[in-house]
Order: C-alpha cells, then sequence, then structure tokens
C-alpha cells in the first residue's frame, strides 16, 4: 500500500475494501480483542504478510453466488417435478445419500460454526474475512444439501432424520468426533485441520467420490449441487493452501507444531475416509474408479507432489503414511464387511456384491480380494441364500480416537488385526492403530472425554441396554424398514415397482435384479 | 382450454424429513423449514474447546438469556442462503447502477473541496463501524444456538463488510482509487475528538463475550439509533450542504436497515417475551450500553444534525424498545 496518486492494483485495492478497515485499538487491549489467538504456540510476527487467497467483494460475491443458486434450484425443481429419483441406476444406490445425509452433510453445517468462530479469533482481517465467506459458504452447503436430498426422502428410507442420529447412531460419531475434535481445537489448528488437511489434500478423497457417485448413477439432483458446489470448494482449497503457507513462513517455531498438526489430521482424515472407500467399492451400482486407484492419483501422486513442495520450510510427509498407502487395498472391504454385519444398527442397507461386481472387485484388488476377502464374502452370500442373512450381535471394541471398530489389519500383516492399548492415569484405552495411539498421547485430557457409542450403551445411556431399542428409541431408525439387507426391504420392493418388476414374495437373494 | 401433460405421478412415502415434521406436521415443508430447523448438533459431544474448556461445543450457557427453545426465533424475511444471496443480488444491482453513474458523472470529483473533506471526515470512517458490525455478528454466529439464529447473524456479517465496502468505495471515488482519501479518513476514525467516544464503544463491544449480550449492543442499540442518524438525518444534512448526491450512495444501507428491522424486532420480541428473567436481563444491558451508545452519536450530531435530532431519534427508539417489552433512556414521543 505504499505507492500513493497512483491507481491502485487489484490486490491493494481488495486490501483497502477489506483488512485496511481495520485499526491498532487503543481503547482495549488487542489481547483482549483476540484471546485465543495465542494459547497454541503459534507465532505470527507481522499479519500484513498475509495473502489474501482470493479477492471477492461482498457486492460481487452475492451476484455470483445468486446466479449459481438460481441455476441448482431450478435443476432441484425440475428433479422433483419429474421424479428424477426414479431415473438413477439403482435403488442400492440412495444408500450412498443416507450415507453423506447423515456422514457428512452435518459436518458442512458444523463447518459454518467452525469457520465462523475463526473468522473472529484472528487478529488478521484479511484471514477473518476470508474465514468467514467460507463460513457462509458451508452454511450454503449444509442447506442445499438439504434441498437437494429432499426429494429422495420422500421416496426412500433411512434419510428422515440425519442430524439427529449424526448426534447419537455409533458409526457417525466417526465424522462427529473428527469434527468435534477440529473445532474444539484452537483457531490455528482448526484451519490445519479442515482448511489444509481436509479441504486441501483430502477433499479429492471425500467430497469428489460422492459427486462423481452421484453423476455415475443419474442422481442429477446431486450432481447439480456438486458442480454449483466447485467454485466454493475452489476459493476453500486456496485458503488450505494459504493458511498453512503463511502459517510456516511467519516462525520457525511453528514448523514442529504444524508437523505435528498435519501428522494428526492426515491420520484421522485417512481413518474417517474408510467411510468413503467402502462406499465407493460396494454401495455405487456404477462404479467410478476403485479406491485404490483414487488414494493413488489424489493422495500417492497429487499428494506427494503437495509435500515435495512443502519440504522447503522443514515439513515432511504425514508419519504413518507408509500405513495408510498399504491400507488402500484393504480398508473398504474391511469397513464393508463390518458394516454388513452390523447393519441392523445402521440407516441404511447392505447387500454381497453381485458376481459381476465380484469380479470387479477382484480386478481392482488383484492383490488382495481374492486372497482376504472374497471367501468370506462367498460364505455369507451362501448363508444368505439359505435363509440364515449374518448379523453379528457382540458390540464391538471402539478405537479411542477415531472411532472405528478395532477392524483394520497390521500393515504387511492382513491376516492380524491391528490393535494397541495403553494405561493412563489407570484407565486401560484401546486403539486401532499406532496413529491413533499417537494421537492419544500427544492430547490424553482431550481424547478421554471421547463419547464411545458402545460403552454409552453399556452405560445405559441411549435409552435402551439392547441394541433394538437403541436402535428404534434413541437412533430413530426402523428396524427392517431403514436398514438390515437391502434385498427384500421396502426401498428395494418399491424400486421393483418403479421398475415395473413383480416384487418377490419372499426368499431374497436370488441373482435377478432390478439393475 | 387448457392443456394437460400426463406425468408418473408417485406417492411419496412421507413429505419432509422428520424433525421438520415433528415441528410442523407431516405434510409438504418450505425451503426455509428445512434448511433452518434442527439441522445443528444439540448433544453428546466429544472434546471440550480448548478456547473455553468451562462449556461444551454448541453450549446454550455461552449467553445468561435461556430460551426453552431457541428455533422460537425465526426469520420473518425467511432468508436461508438462497434466499439471501438472492436478495442481496438484487440490491447491489441498483447500488451499482449508482455508484457507475456517479463515477462516470464524476459527481464526487466535482463537490467543492471543503465538502469532499465534510464526506471522508463524517461518512467514510463508519467503515470502520461497519468493521467492528461484521466482527461482532460473526462471532455471534459462531457462538449462537440454532440455525434459525445463528444464520441470520452471518447473513448480518457478510452485509456490514459488503456496507464497509461500499462506504470505501465512496473514499476511492474521490481520490481517484489511489487509497490517499481512505488513508485521511482513517486518520480522522483514529485522532479526531469527534470519533474517539465512537471509536472507544466499538472496541468495547469487542471484548464483549456474551453472544445474545453482544447483538442487543450491535444489533438493536447501535444501529437502531445510528443508522437513523447517520444515513437519514445527516444524509439530509449533507444534502444540504450540497452533496445530495451521495445520497444515492448510501440508498443500500437506508434500504438494508428497513429491512433489518423486521428480524431484529421480531428475535427481540420473542427472546425478551420468553421470560421475565430474559427481560430484565436484557433491559439490564440496555440500561448500561444505551447511554453510550448516545453519548458516542452526540458529537457527530453536534457537527452535523444538531444533538435535538440526536434527542428525537432517540425518543423514537424508546418508542421501538417499549414495543419489544423493555425501556430506553429517550423521552417517549
Amino acid at each position: 500500500m505504499a505507492v500513493k496518486n497512483k491507481k491502485l492494483n487489484l490486490k491493494d485495492k481488495y486490501q483497502y475494501l477489506t483488512r485496511d478497515m481495520a485499526w491498532e485499538p487503543t481503547y482495549q487491549k488487542k489481547k483482549d480483542i483476540f484471546p485465543d489467538e495465542d494459547f497454541e504456540g503459534i507465532k505470527i510476527t507481522d499479519w500484513s504478510q498475509w495473502e489474501d487467497p482470493f479477492r471477492l467483494t461482498m457486492d460481487a460475491y452475492w451476484k455470483y453466488q445468486a446466479e449459481k443458486e438460481k441455476k441448482l434450484y431450478a435443476i432441484f425443481d425440475a428433479f422433483a417435478q419429474n421424479n428424477g429419483h426414479q431415473n438413477i441406476s439403482d435403488a442400492r444406490y440412495v444408500n450412498a445419500l443416507k450415507l453423506f445425509l447423515t456422514g457428512v452433510s452435518p459436518l458442512e453445517y458444523a463447518a459454518f460454526q467452525g469457520y465462523a468462530r475463526v473468522g473472529r479469533q484472528f487478529s488478521g482481517a484479511g484471514a477473518r474475512v476470508a474465514c468467514q465467506m467460507q463460513a457462509i459458504d458451508e452454511l450454503r452447503h449444509s442447506q442445499t444439501q438439504q434441498h437437494a436430498m429432499s426429494h429422495y426422502n420422500k421416496h426412500f428410507n433411512g434419510l428422515h432424520d440425519a442430524s439427529h442420529m449424526h448426534d447419537r447412531v455409533w458409526f457417525l460419531s466417526v465424522p462427529k468426533s473428527f469434527f468435534d475434535d477440529a473445532r474444539s481445537a484452537g483457531p490455528f489448528e482448526f484451519l490445519t485441520a479442515i482448511s489444509f488437511s481436509f479441504e486441501y489434500v483430502l477433499t479429492n478423497l471425500l467430497f469428489v467420490p460422492f459427486m462423481s457417485g452421484a453423476a455415475y448413477n443419474g442422481d442429477m439432483a446431486t450432481v447439480t449441487f456438486g458442480f454449483s458446489a466447485q467454485s466454493d470448494e475452489a476459493r476453500h482449497m486456496t485458503l488450505g493452501l494459504e493458511v498453512i503457507k503463511f502459517i510456516l513462513e511467519q516462525h520457525e517455531d511453528n514448523v514442529p507444531i504444524v508437523q505435528r498438526w498435519i501428522d494428526k489430521w492426515f491420520w484421522r482424515g485417512f481413518r474417517l475416509l474408510s467411510l468413503v472407500g467402502m462406499m465407493m467399492d460396494y454401495m455405487l451400482p456404477n462404479k467410478v474408479m476403485s479406491w485404490a486407484e483414487a488414494w493413488e492419483v489424489y493422495y500417492e501422486q497429487n499428494g506427494g507432489a503437495l509435500f515435495k513442495d512443502l519440504e522447503r520450510y522443514g515439513i515432511r510427509p504425514p508419519k504413518y503414511q507408509d500405513v495408510a498407502n498399504d491400507a488402500k487395498n484393504h480398508v473398504s472391504h474391511q469397513a464393508w464387511s463390518t458394516f454388513y454385519q452390523y447393519s441392523q444398527a445402521t440407516n441404511f442397507h447392505t447387500w454381497m456384491p453381485e458376481e459381476d461386481e465380484m469380479k470387479w472387485l477382484s480386478e481392482k484388488y488383484p492383490e488382495t480380494f481374492d486372497k482376504y476377502y472374497r471367501d468370506r464374502f462367498e460364505h455369507w452370500d451362501k448363508e444368505q441364500k439359505a435363509g440364515r442373512r449374518f448379523y453379528n450381535n457382540t458390540l464391538p471394541q471402539l478405537c479411542q480416537v477415531c472411532q472405528i471398530p478395532t477392524i483394520f489389519t497390521e500393515k504387511d500383516d492382513p491376516s492380524m488385526l491391528s490393535h494397541r492399548q495403553i494405561q493412563h492415569e489407570g484407565e486401560r484405552y484401546h486403539f486401532c492403530s499406532d496413529g491413533c495411539c499417537d494421537i492419544f498421547k500427544n492430547e490424553p485430557e482431550k481424547y478421554i472425554q471421547a463419547w464411545l457409542p458402545v460403552h454409552q450403551i453399556y452405560q445405559g445411556n441411549c435409552e435402551g441396554a439392547d441394541v433394538e431399542t437403541v436402535v428404534s428409541k434413541y437412533y430413530h431408525i426402523k428396524l427392517g424398514e431403514d436398514n438390515l439387507e437391502y434385498l427384500g426391504s421396502p426401498d428395494h420392493q418399491r424400486w421393483l415397482e418403479i421398475k415395473g418388476l413383480k416384487p418377490r414374495a419372499s426368499k431374497p437373494g436370488s441373482e435377478q435384479d432390478a439393475a | 382450454m387448457s392443456i394437460e401433460i400426463k406425468t408418473n405421478s408417485v406417492e411419496p412415502i412421507r413429505h419432509t424429513y422428520g424433525h421438520i415434521a415433528r415441528r410442523f406436521g407431516e405434510k409438504p415443508a418450505s425451503r426455509y423449514q428445512e434448511a433452518s430447523f434442527d439441522i445443528e448438533a444439540t448433544t453428546n459431544f466429544h472434546y471440550r474447546p480448548l478456547w473455553d474448556p468451562e462449556r461444551t461445543l454448541n453450549d446454550p450457557r455461552r449467553t445468561a438469556i435461556r430460551m426453552q427453545d431457541w428455533y422460537a426465533v425465526t426469520d420473518p424475511r425467511q432468508f436461508y442462503y438462497g434466499a439471501y444471496v438472492g436478495n442481496r443480488a438484487k440490491m447491489q444491482e441498483s447500488a451499482e447502477t449508482s455508484y457507475s453513474f456517479c463515477e462516470k458523472r464524476n459527481l464526487l470529483t466535482r463537490l467543492p473541496e471543503e465538502t469532499r473533506e465534510q464526506l471522508l471526515r463524517l461518512l467514510v470512517p463508519l467503515r470502520h463501524v461497519e468493521l467492528g458490525a461484521n466482527m461482532n455478528n460473526s462471532k455471534i454466529a459462531g457462538d449462537a444456538i440454532a440455525t434459525t439464529v445463528a444464520q441470520m447473524h452471518i447473513y448480518q456479517a457478510t452485509d456490514r463488510l459488503g456496507m464497509g465496502q461500499y462506504l470505501s468505495r465512496i473514499a476511492l471515488m474521490i481520490d481517484g482509487s489511489t487509497g490517499t482519501a481512505l488513508d485521511h479518513s482513517k486518520s480522522y476514525w483514529m485522532d479526531d475528538e469527534l470519533w474517539q467516544p465512537m471509536r472507544r464503544l466499538v472496541e468495547d463491544t469487542l471484548v464483549v463475550d456474551d453472544w445474545f449480550e453482544l447483538t442487543v449492543v450491535q444489533n438493536l442499540l447501535i444501529d437502531g439509533q445510528l443508522y437513523p442518524l447517520i444515513y437519514e438525518k445527516m444524509d439530509e444534512w449533507l444534502g444540504e450542504q450540497g452533496a445530495e448526491d451521495v445520497s444515492m450512495l448510501t440508498e443500500f444501507m437506508r434500504d438494508w436497515f428497513k429491512e433489518s428491522l423486521r428480524w431484529t424486532n421480531a428475535m427481540f420480541k420473542t427472546v425478551v417475551a420468553e421470560s421475565d428473567a430474559n427481560r430484565e436481563q436484557i433491559q439490564a444491558w440496555i440500561d448500561h450500553w444505551e447511554p453510550r451508545v448516545y453519548e458516542a452519536l452526540l458529537p457527530i450530531a453536534n457537527e452535523t444534525t444538531g444533538s435535538e435530532v440526536l434527542d428525537e431519534i432517540r425518543a423514537q427508539f424508546a418508542t421501538r424498545l417499549d414495543k419489544l417489552g423493555v425501556q430506553g433512556k429517550g423521552v417517549q414521543a
């Protein structure tokens, strides 16, 4: 802003229209106005070094966003009017939406709350403004997702009480605890967690699979939302990269702190993505790509390049990324096996892959699928056809950090379940991995607070002692209607009717299907 | 004659989400309803915030105000995100027409030096007040309980940023986009006696922790008297000084304030009516802050419209408070 009497360039003009509205306070201490800026140990020496990740004044924002919204809602209206749900690939697809609406949409809302908060916490006005714009964008996403799914909710089960479920259902404590973790952290960790690790590094593995899944499966409402949100997401990613570079450039003491956060949030993100992995490999009737392929492209290649770029700041790739890379061939199968067994306690249906899908899995996972998973699936399939659909009625052991049942296996030894435990102040805690165990060790006082669904059921805090009562009363899930096996379910029956096929009277499991 | 398109009609199995049906009945719901009710997490939070370990995330105890159900506060404008940006896009379109018109015809640069100076001293420094309001509303949006409440405040936050930017553009028009007029105007905000009570007030709001107290101070007390004084009365006074063209550049603010009265009145009325305890708490905040707002506006009124105009505004404001179920210091009109 040094040059005067000369027309401002775009960058300086934007600064005058944002951060220059701030001033050095004299009546109150800066420390009192921004009390949360220091406690994490991050040192910011000069906020004026903040590079605005995008330059969007409010008038332009209103204009562009309103145009996008107008187009989006026109599609929603057309979709509903024409009963667009009848044109999807197969009703099994809707189960991916159930996972999305209960697992992801509430995170969009939590992101709104988190960004509104950091949009006030920083003393740098440039950063505040960028965060506030993300806050209102995230509100947009949470609301447009409600509207995009609204029509599906009218024709399928399991989408009917997403936020209620997000606060209570056992597997939804995986995404919920993830975001609670970020929101309860300080402002710099929040941005490292969400803007950088989540939005920048992992978004192509979360947001994109769902939206591409929608595109491949004829879901016009959701994919249109995806396209409409794309330019918002691009802004969020730019913010993510700017944040990390800014913190690292400000002070060398910040490097080890940020490294620890990157290690933590990479691992937490990777665990959360197990749910997306199983969605891609098992829940999409028309597959986009395999989880392993997605991981290779979006993490191993893109992430690899990113961390190469960050080397000059003294940042190395996340700890245990080798474990994660190895796990790409396993996690989706292990997760689907688990959800298949515990389908009595979910808001969506599960099923065994059909023969051509088994073939696809063998092709995509030549090293692992036939060797470790096919037999189990064929066995379950046989059992089901014999009228003995398998459900597991014992409650699983959950990891204290990621809250996923301890179902994953050791790196390089897929026959060995990975399990770690430690004593802390006389209590024993269980973990799925070294990654989660390390996270606990760094902040035990935080993770001992975790609301672990299985413990809570045993302690009688979920309106019942048996699964059936907990599921119906506490979760608001209708047993047999919203969950259990897909074949023969009300969703399946309705789909057959839509397609003009006769609903089968009994004995689900015969090979012919609507798809 | 009418044409009839045959469609494949399908009976829905339900009309709306369960949480919406529990509030409004099992019938088709509006977009506002599905976007705004019960989508915020309410229970089973995993970790206490490091920045406030005494309370949980989404803790209703971040304010002294108690509501049986915060969703009782609703927006008469029925703004969800799409409706909000749609509305503002229209408002900015007409603002843009005025700004381009002014710029093209050099309406501001043609003003006498003295008048331009008056604008930089009396009007443009309000961009800093807008930024304070932006910060306060962002905090409220982060702390508030219930989407119906939180979303109104994030819209308010971005509105304030936008209006701060419009005010800044007035100075950029005066200095030919060099930034010199903005620097100059900022020095009034920092050092001119005229602005110090206001700057002190704004800085004092920035350390208020209770989010509902903050919305009382910012969105009711400060805005409730500042907007009528500046954008109505001072606007007329500026007109008398030969700066009537500026009026078209602040039209957005007048329209905005008029519209904002709808939701602020509805919100405060509902919260005050909830209980005697709420009313007393809000009254205590009014008693504490309202005189400070008057003090902060007095030097500006003295310099422009005269203090009797401010007294008149204060009296009208007292009437407004009365309708909300609380009292102000002004002698009611």
